[in-house]
């Protein structure tokens, strides 16, 4: 690992710390005494400022040891944390993050955001109790709470012995075993420099138990013997008694942990460590401002102990080998994660997909061949495939949590800005979806989140006229439907206005006054574009731009997004998405000559059309289908597919077609693959019989009428070139085993497509669907 | 071995002796031979002259003892620190605590 890829890693962790970071602070907004939380943010800035630290990066150091310092009080509980310190460290963060982004760009610190870190970290320095705050460390290894200005330069103690404490329980005289041997042999090594004898637990001769061990000891012991070996010491004893052994120029942090963990008076365990030489007067008074201070808080949790214990930084000497453990132990807790470079997991799957073509190949000829051994070798190499596949799409497949975490934060600040109390609900959080699809919702989500903050909840005073909560509920919701990803955000507030909306599409003349229009046609008219209804324009949303893009973006993922709205109840957006956007799994159909692929979990079912039903359609496109109506589309019409009889395209031509069709391709519907193909002419069957495959997308169900059924097909998406960017119906194209191009057919459109051309026929007026 | 003086004032001294173990061995019947002794007298004195084993039970009961007297307003005094009293009361540096005139004998 070179420099910069090790710079790389510190950039990315740096901003997961961040984002963790971030997290937690919105967490302690809500639960101000949430040791653990107030723990993960120090973390996370001690974290970032040793990393910083040795790539040299002084300026991240030096503004985040003000920010470490500050929370070091925090989490001792000198200082309390309100929404305001809330709102300063979420502004650390970002700075933060923006220190970070320079450094990912090459980019030195400009003058505007040395100021504006300068300005916070005065902030920060306010907070310190007037003391003045470090400045810059001389040694970014070095670590150096603010709070011991006055304490030697090593940060810790002054001591050079260690500090040893021990308390038994009360079986280990009768376990056989002496305290007094063990401390016996501790002058084997080394020299006890002081001993305090705590002899408070005993009681009176009457009370006595002469066998139960009553005394403890604290220990200022000088060796040059390293931990381990002291702690052997312990051995026999270790399973009756408690031991803390803390190394020469312990934190005070340190120390006061140790008298915090201890049963005695915290005042009198003080004086007995600085009788032990271990603390001088100054550093004791220290600790015991710190445990004054601590003691109104909560108890701490063994969690934080433990965290303590991490930052022990002994002097420079130590902090090399210090570092090395650290890394030792953050390996163990990430043993069983890898950090793979998205561009190789891509490269992984599209080789999978490759072998997907060469697996479907393989099958094909192997049923060709009608060699009994050989299909049973394809049947196997296909199962096979088809788990690697699955493997290997949950390798991207990430949770949304993330992504909905993220907007705890744009709540927050929304609703500080709006003047409204809005909290954010996240549920499904644990669903899966493809990688690229959740860097690509964002942005959309965003918007929609945005939305709702803005327009959708009402202010305070208007929510409880209206009998509600005065704090407005904005949800997100996801599960899984159908192989769809389903994304809702919900709001509790004012629902979408029916008349306003429809009142401005008439002013905008995107409908006509006569037309009537159903509650989710009007609802939907929110997604055209240059639409907005917002009375007052701010910089949130409401400038018109927004719902449109929004729309676009998500059907660019094959998506769609709905609209539900009561009027005073709420309303909720519900996104949905495909899980992956590589591989499906397809049925194949054939139109004459030609193949396409449908999304096999989006067919329904199979039926016959047959010459009776066809007549009692009467050119209607509909379908009786067990007494419900189906509205149909003909593929073949749809594509203007010729009849394999009449001479078809020449093979060579194939390459041509594509181009060749491209500009009235544009146009929207005469997009066509033909291939002569001698197996689909043997397939067909002499009888033209035409079959129905119902589909169903997003509650709406439709026909494709097809001639030929071919069985489930798995398929590898390849997107269109940017010259098909306009055309209709076709999602991708893939590649058969046979070498010809199959078009995947967007079902999606194709349902919308059928259900707006029966609305229109229904409505009998022209109503300007936006596709 | 129970020995009974007057102090100056006229009080009954009450003097006990441990001898041997002062471990966690004896440390059952020494407890009630400190009680009974606490019992006896005004004042008590204990010799440990003899000690020739000692351990943290002998140790905490050398400060149970003192503890009770105090709680009974009873002056009770250890003597006679053998070689083996005076090295534990070292290892736990705990001389001064007891406040009893530790001789040590010439070498």
């Amino acid at each position: 690992m070179n420099l910069d890829d090790a710079l790389h890693t510190f950039i990315v962790e740096g901003r997961e710390l961040l984002e963790q970071m971030e997290e937690a602070l919105l967490q302690v907004e809500q639960a101000p005494g949430d040791d653990d939380a107030i723990a993960a943010i120090f973390r996370a800035a001690h974290t970032i400022k040793g990393s910083a630290g040795l790539f040299g990066l002084d300026h991240v150091v030096k503004f985040t040891h003000v920010a470490e310092s500050v929370l070091d009080r925090v989490r001792n509980h000198q200082i309390g944390i309100d929404s305001d310190l809330v709102a300063v460290f979420l502004a650390v963060r970002d700075h933060l993050g923006m220190l970070l982004d320079r450094i990912a760009a090459g980019l030195e610190p400009d003058a505007e955001t040395e100021q504006s870190g300068q300005a916070l970290a005065d902030r920060l320095k306010a907070y310190l109790d007037g003391q003045p705050a470090a400045g810059r460390p001389e040694n970014a290894l070095v670590e150096r709470p603010v709070c011991l200005e006055q304490a030697p330069p090593t940060g810790g103690a002054d001591t050079d012995n260690w500090h040893i404490s021990l308390r038994f329980n009360p079986d280990v005289l009768r376990n056989g075993l002496d305290p007094l041997a063990i401390i016996r042999y501790l002058a084997t090594f080394g020299r006890v420099a002081h001993i305090v004898t705590l002899v408070d637990a005993v009681p009176g001769l009457t009370d006595l138990e002469p066998e139960d061990s009553y005394l403890g000891y604290e220990i200022s012991f000088h060796t040059d013997a390293d931990k381990a070996t002291i702690d052997s010491a312990f051995d026999f004893v270790r399973d009756d008694a408690r031991i803390r052994i803390l190394p020469p120029h312990s934190k005070v942090s340190e120390y006061v942990q140790l008298i915090r963990d201890l049963p005695e008076e915290e005042m009198r365990l003080g004086e007995i460590l600085m009788g032990c030489g271990t603390l001088t007067p100054a550093e004791l008074d220290e600790a015991l401002r710190r445990q004054e201070a601590a003691a109104d808080g909560a108890p701490h949790p063994i969690g934080e102990m433990l965290v303590e214990q991490n930052i022990v930084h002994p002097p420079v000497v130590q902090a090399a080998l210090d570092k090395q453990k650290q890394v030792k132990e953050q390996k163990s807790a990430e043993g069983s994660l890898i950090r793979v470079n998205a561009e190789k997991l891509d490269e992984h799957i599209n080789l999978i997909g490759e072998l997907i073509i060469a697996s479907a190949g393989t099958s094909l000829i192997a049923q060709r061949a009608n060699i009994p051994e050989l299909s049973e070798a394809a049947a196997r190499l296909s199962r096979l495939v088809e788990e690697v596949r699955d493997s290997a799409l949950t390798l991207r497949m990430v949770q949304i949590g993330a992504t909905f975490n993220k907007f705890q934060r744009v709540v927050r600040d929304m609703s500080a800005e709006l003047k409204k109390d809005i909290r954010l609900e996240i549920s499904g959080a644990e669903t899966e979806l493809d990688k690229t699809v959740v860097e690509k919702i964002g942005d959309p989500l965003t918007h929609l989140v945005r939305n709702s903050l803005d327009h959708g909840i009402e202010a305070a005073a208007e929510r409880i006229a209206r009998g509600k909560p005065a704090h407005g509920t904005i949800r997100l919701n996801a599960y899984h439907d159908s192989g769809s990803i389903v994304i809702e955000v919900s709001d509790d507030g004012g629902g979408l206005n029916r008349e306003r909306i429809l009142k401005k599409a008439i002013e905008r003349g995107l409908v006509k006054p006569e037309q009537q229009l159903g509650d989710d046609e009007i609802h939907n008219l929110i997604f055209e574009a240059g639409f907005s209804t917002a009375e007052q324009v701010n910089n949130l949303s409401g400038r018109g731009v927004g719902m449109d893009v929004v729309r676009r973006n998500i059907m660019a993922l094959r998506g769609t997004v709905e609209i539900q709205s009561a009027e005073g109840m709420g309303t909720t957006m519900r996104i949905r998405l495909p899980l992956t956007l590589a591989i499906i799994d397809g049925f194949l159909v054939g139109v004459g000559a030609a193949s396409f692929v449908l999304p096999l979990e989006l067919v329904v079912e199979c039926v016959e059309l047959s010459a009776d039903e066809t007549q009692a359609a009467q050119g209607r496109d509909h379908l009786n289908l067990r007494g419900e109506v189906l509205p149909f589309i003909r593929l073949k019409e749809l594509f203007d597919i010729s009849d394999p009889s009449q001479p078809a395209v020449d093979p060579a031509d194939e390459e041509g077609f594509g181009d060749g069709r491209a500009a009235s391709g544009s146009s929207g519907d005469t997009a066509t693959a033909v291939a002569s193909d001698p197996e689909l002419d043997f397939m067909l069957h002499p009888v033209r019989r035409e079959n129905v495959v119902v589909v169903q997308y997003a509650g709406h169900r439709a026909g494709l009428v097809v001639e030929n059924l071919m069985g489930e097909f798995q398929t590898v998406i390849r997107p269109l070139g940017v010259v098909f960017n306009g055309l209709q119906g076709i999602a991708g194209f893939t590649i058969l085993g046979n070498g010809q191009v199959a078009l995947i057919l967007d079902v999606a459109g194709l349902v919308h497509r059928v259900a707006t051309r029966d609305r229109r026929l229904n409505a009998g007026v022209s109503f300007a669907m936006s596709e | 071995m129970v020995h009974d003086r007057k102090n100056g004032s006229g009080e009954r001294i009450h003097r006990t002796a441990i001898e041997g173990e002062f471990t966690i061995s004896t440390a059952h019947a020494l407890r009630e031979r400190l009680l009974a002794a606490l019992g006896e007298g005004e004042e008590t004195e204990v010799d440990l002259s003899g000690v020739s084993e000692m351990d943290s039970a002998g140790l905490q009961l050398m400060v149970a003892a003192k503890r009770e007297a105090a709680a009974r307003r009873k002056p009770l005094r250890f003597t006679g620190h053998s070689g083996v009293v005076r090295d534990t009361l070292d290892v736990c540096d705990l001389s001064a605590h007891f406040g009893d005139p530790v001789l040590i004998p010439r070498a």
